[in-house]
C-alpha cells in the first residue's frame, strides 16, 4: 500500500466519523446551493451555455501548441516576459532568480494553487523572503500552517472562533466572533504590506490567445492590488489555460462564477496585458508569466481524458461531491481535492501512488453533472481504475480474476466449487475474512440454496 | 539539453498526434436555426435600452452597489457632494477624465487628480476614488474600468470607496458586447489592465459567510448621467 494511501484511509474514516464537522461543512455549503441554484436559472439555457464551455476549451487544448505560440507572441508584444518550466523545481528556480535579481525583500501573494501545486512558498521562506498570502482564506491557512481545504473555499473547515484564536495569537488583536470583524482586522493588517513588498504573484484563470492577456478571477480585490502595487508582478501558469478568443470570456467568466460560487459573475475579473505602459500612472515596471507543464502533457498525450485539461477550477464538483462532503479536503493529501483531483492527481503525481482517490468516489456522477465544462469525471475516476489494473494489478486482482477465468472455463470444476461453496457458507459466515469484513459487519451473507440452478434447470427439464 | 521552451512545445506536439473525439454538441445554434443575438442561451442582458436598465438597477441592487440615476451634470456633482458631506470625506482622489473632473471639483472636501505617478502610501489614506469607466454591463451588473479610463490599476480598488461617474449610454446589454467593444476600441493596444468590477469587494472565506470590503472598495457607487 502506498503511503499517501494509508494516509488517506486513515484521515478518511477519521473525518468520516466527526459528524459535527460534516454537519458544519453541509451547513457552509447550503447558501451555495441556493445561490448557484439561483444564478442558473437566469441562463436563458444553462446546458447550452455548458456546451459553449466546453467547446472553447476543447478548441484551445486540441490546438495547445498553436495557441500558445500565438498567446505568448501577444504577450511578449504586449512588453511581458514568458518563462517555461517543465516541472515544479524549474518553476520555483525561475521565480526564484526573478527576485534575486531584483534584489527583492517582501513578496504578497493572491491565491493561485498552482503555485501550492509546487510549494513555491517554502522554496521562498528558505531564501529569505516574506511571503505573504493576501486572500482571507489562504492568508488563514497561512497562519495555521496548513494546505487548502477546498481549492476554491480554503478555510471553509476553520470555524470563526479558531480564526479569531489565531488572529489573537499572531496579530495581537482582541477575540471576536464576528465574521466582518475578522475580515476588518485581515484587511488592516494587509493593506500594508501590499504597499510595501517589492514583488506580487499571482496566478491566472485564462491566457487569451488572440490579445495575449491574462485573465484573473477573484472576489476580495487583493489580486488587483497584487498587481498594482508592487513594483514586479509575476503571474504562474499552467500550460492548459489557454482559450482561443477574447469572446471566450463571455462565456467563461459567468459559468465560472455560477458553477463556482453561486454569483452572476466574480467580482473583479481582470485583464492583464504587459507592465505599466508609456502615459499610465501607475502599475509595475516589470511583468512576468510563468508557463508550467509539470505533467499536463502527459494527461494531455490520454486523448480519453484530455477533456480533464478544460477544467477551470470553480470547484463545483467538489461542493456537490458525498465523497468530499464526509471526508473533507485535507484527506485526500493533493493539492486539488474533489473529483478532480482524484481525476488528475494520478496523472499528475503517478497513478501508482495515488490510485486510491480513483475509489473515492460513490460513482453518482453528481461531479459530471455539476462541471459547467463538461468534463466526464466520474468516468474518469473509472478509466484510472481500469489504467491502474492494466498497469499493475494487485496480488487480490490477480488472484481473484486468474481464479476466476480458471474456473469459469471448466464447467465441471465451476459445478463442484459451488457444491463446496454452498456447502462452507455458513462456516466461511465465521471466519474474518480481511476482504468481507466491513461488508459483513453490517449484512449477513444470504442463506444458500440447496440445489445449484444447474441442478434445478436439470431436474425441471427432465422431472 | 534542449530549452525548456522547445521541450515543452515537442511534448505538446507529439501528445496531440492522437486525436481527442469532438464534443458533438449544439452550440453553435438552436437545431440549425440561425442565431439572431449573440449567446442566447446565457443570461439576459435586455433588447432595448430601457430593458437593459432595468436589468442593470437589478443586478446591481443584488450585488449591493449602488445606483444614483441623474439627469445632468451639476445633478451628479451634487449627488457627489452630499455624499461626501454625510459619509464626512477628508481626502479623494479622482481621474482627470472631463465628466470625473466637473463632479469633483464640486467635492466639499480635498480632492486631487491621481493621473500622474503619486505615492501609494498617499492613496492609500484617501477616502475615496472617483472614476469614469469603460463600460457597463446590464447582464451582470459589471462595471468595466481599465488603466487608461481609469485613472491606472489602483485608484479603483485601493481607496475605501469607488465611486463611477458614467452617461447613460455607456451601458451595454451583455459581457460579448463589452469585449467587443473593447476591441474595437483598443485593438492592439489595449490598457495594460481591465477590470469588471461586479459589486464592492467581497469574501465569504469565513464559514461562507458574506463580507464585503474584504481588500478592496466597501463601497461602490455608480452615478449614471442622462
Amino acid at each position: 500500500m502506498s503511503d499517501a494511501k494509508s494516509t488517506f484511509l486513515k484521515d478518511a474514516a477519521v473525518n468520516a466519523a466527526d459528524g459535527d464537522q460534516r454537519a458544519f461543512i453541509r451547513k457552509a455549503l447550503g447558501g451555495y446551493y441556493l445561490n448557484r441554484d439561483l444564478q442558473k436559472a437566469r441562463f436563458r439555457d444553462w446546458e447550452r451555455a455548458r456546451d459553449a464551455a466546453s467547446l472553447a476549451k476543447w478548441t484551445a487544448v486540441n490546438d495547445l501548441a498553436n495557441q500558445l505560440e500565438r498567446f505568448t507572441t501577444n504577450f511578449e508584444r504586449n512588453g511581458g516576459v514568458v518563462h517555461w518550466a517543465r516541472d515544479a523545481a524549474e518553476a520555483r528556480a525561475i521565480i526564484l532568480k526573478i527576485a534575486a535579481d531584483a534584489n527583492a525583500k517582501a513578496i504578497v501573494k493572491s491565491k493561485c494553487m498552482t503555485s501550492e501545486e509546487i510549494h513555491l512558498n517554502d522554496a521562498l521562506e528558505k531564501a529569505g523572503y516574506g511571503v505573504v498570502e493576501s486572500d482571507l482564506g489562504e492568508f488563514i491557512q497561512q497562519l495555521r500552517g496548513e494546505a487548502p481545504y477546498h481549492f476554491v473555499f480554503p478555510c471553509m473547515h476553520v470555524k470563526r472562533e479558531a480564526i479569531s484564536e489565531l488572529f489573537t495569537k499572531h496579530l495581537g488583536t482582541a477575540p471576536t466572533d464576528s465574521p466582518e470583524e475578522l475580515t476588518m482586522i485581515a484587511r488592516r493588517h494587509l493593506r500594508q504590506l501590499y504597499v510595501d513588498a517589492d514583488i506580487g504573484i499571482t496566478g491566472a484563470n485564462f491566457l487569451v490567445a488572440e490579445t495575449g492577456q491574462i485573465s484573473i478571477t477573484e472576489n476580495e480585490g487583493n489580486a488587483r492590488l497584487t498587481a498594482a502595487l508592487p513594483r514586479i508582478h509575476i503571474a504562474l501558469s499552467g500550460i492548459e489555460k489557454v482559450v482561443n478568443n477574447l469572446d471566450d470570456l463571455a462565456v467563461l467568466l459567468p459559468m465560472l462564477a455560477t458553477a463556482g460560487a453561486g454569483q452572476p459573475m466574480t467580482c473583479y475579473n481582470t485583464l492583464y496585458s504587459g507592465p505599466r505602459k508609456k502615459g499610465e500612472c501607475d502599475g509595475p515596471e516589470e511583468f512576468h508569466l510563468v508557463l508550467l507543464d509539470n505533467a499536463r502533457t502527459q494527461l494531455l498525450a490520454d486523448p480519453e481524458q484530455r477533456d480533464a485539461l478544460h477544467c477551470i477550477r470553480c470547484g463545483a464538483c467538489l461542493n456537490v461531491c458525498p465523497i468530499f462532503k464526509n471526508i473533507g479536503g485535507l484527506a485526500y493529501g493533493t493539492t486539488y481535492q474533489g473529483p478532480i483531483g482524484s481525476v488528475i492527481t494520478p496523472h499528475l503525481r503517478g497513478l501508482k501512488q495515488w490510485n486510491h482517490l480513483s475509489g473515492a468516489s460513490s460513482l453518482c456522477g453528481a461531479c459530471t453533472d455539476a462541471c459547467p465544462v463538461r468534463i466526464d469525471l466520474h468516468h474518469h475516476l473509472l478509466h484510472n481504475r481500469r489504467n491502474a489494473a492494466k498497469a499493475a494489478p494487485t496480488w487480490f486482482d490477480r488472484l481473484f480474476h486468474g481464479g476466476f477465468d480458471f474456473v469459469i472455463r471448466r464447467p465441471r470444476l465451476f459445478a463442484f466449487g459451488g457444491k463446496v461453496f454452498r456447502a462452507t457458507l455458513p462456516v466461511l459466515q465465521k471466519l474474518p475474512l480481511p476482504y468481507l469484513r466491513a461488508w459483513m459487519k453490517t449484512r449477513d451473507l444470504p442463506k444458500a440454496p440447496a440445489k445449484s440452478f444447474r441442478d434445478q434447470w436439470k431436474e425441471s427439464r427432465h422431472g | 539539453m534542449a530549452d525548456a521552451r522547445s521541450d515543452i512545445f515537442a511534448r505538446i506536439r507529439e501528445a496531440l498526434k492522437v486525436k481527442a473525439p469532438k464534443p458533438h454538441f449544439k452550440a453553435e445554434g438552436t437545431t440549425g436555426q440561425p442565431v439572431k443575438v449573440g449567446k442566447p442561451w446565457l443570461p439576459d442582458g435586455g433588447e432595448t435600452t430601457d430593458a437593459s436598465l432595468a436589468i442593470l438597477a437589478e443586478q446591481l441592487a443584488k450585488l449591493k452597489a449602488v445606483l444614483v440615476r441623474v439627469p445632468d451634470e451639476a445633478a451628479a456633482a451634487r449627488a457627489v457632494a452630499e455624499l461626501a458631506a454625510t459619509k464626512r470625506w477628508q481626502k479623494v482622489a479622482y481621474h482627470g477624465d472631463p465628466l470625473v473632473r466637473t463632479v469633483a471639483q464640486a467635492l466639499p472636501c480635498a480632492a486631487w487628480e491621481a493621473d500622474a505617478s503619486f505615492e501609494k502610501q498617499q492613496l492609500e489614506g484617501c477616502d475615496a476614488g472617483l472614476t469614469s469607466c469603460e463600460s457597463i454591463v446590464a447582464q451582470l451588473g459589471s462595471i468595466l474600468v481599465s488603466s487608461a479610463s481609469s485613472g491606472g490599476r489602483a485608484l479603483s480598488i485601493l481607496p475605501h470607496v469607488h465611486v463611477v461617474v458614467a452617461r447613460v449610454d455607456q451601458v451595454v446589454p451583455d459581457l460579448a458586447a463589452a469585449l467587443e467593444q473593447v476591441r474595437g476600441r483598443h485593438g492592439d493596444r489595449m490598457p495594460s489592465m481591465l477590470s469588471f468590477i461586479t459589486g464592492p469587494s467581497r469574501t465569504g472565506d469565513i464559514e461562507r459567510i458574506l463580507v464585503l470590503g474584504a481588500h478592496g472598495p466597501k463601497e461602490l457607487y455608480l452615478l449614471l448621467v442622462g
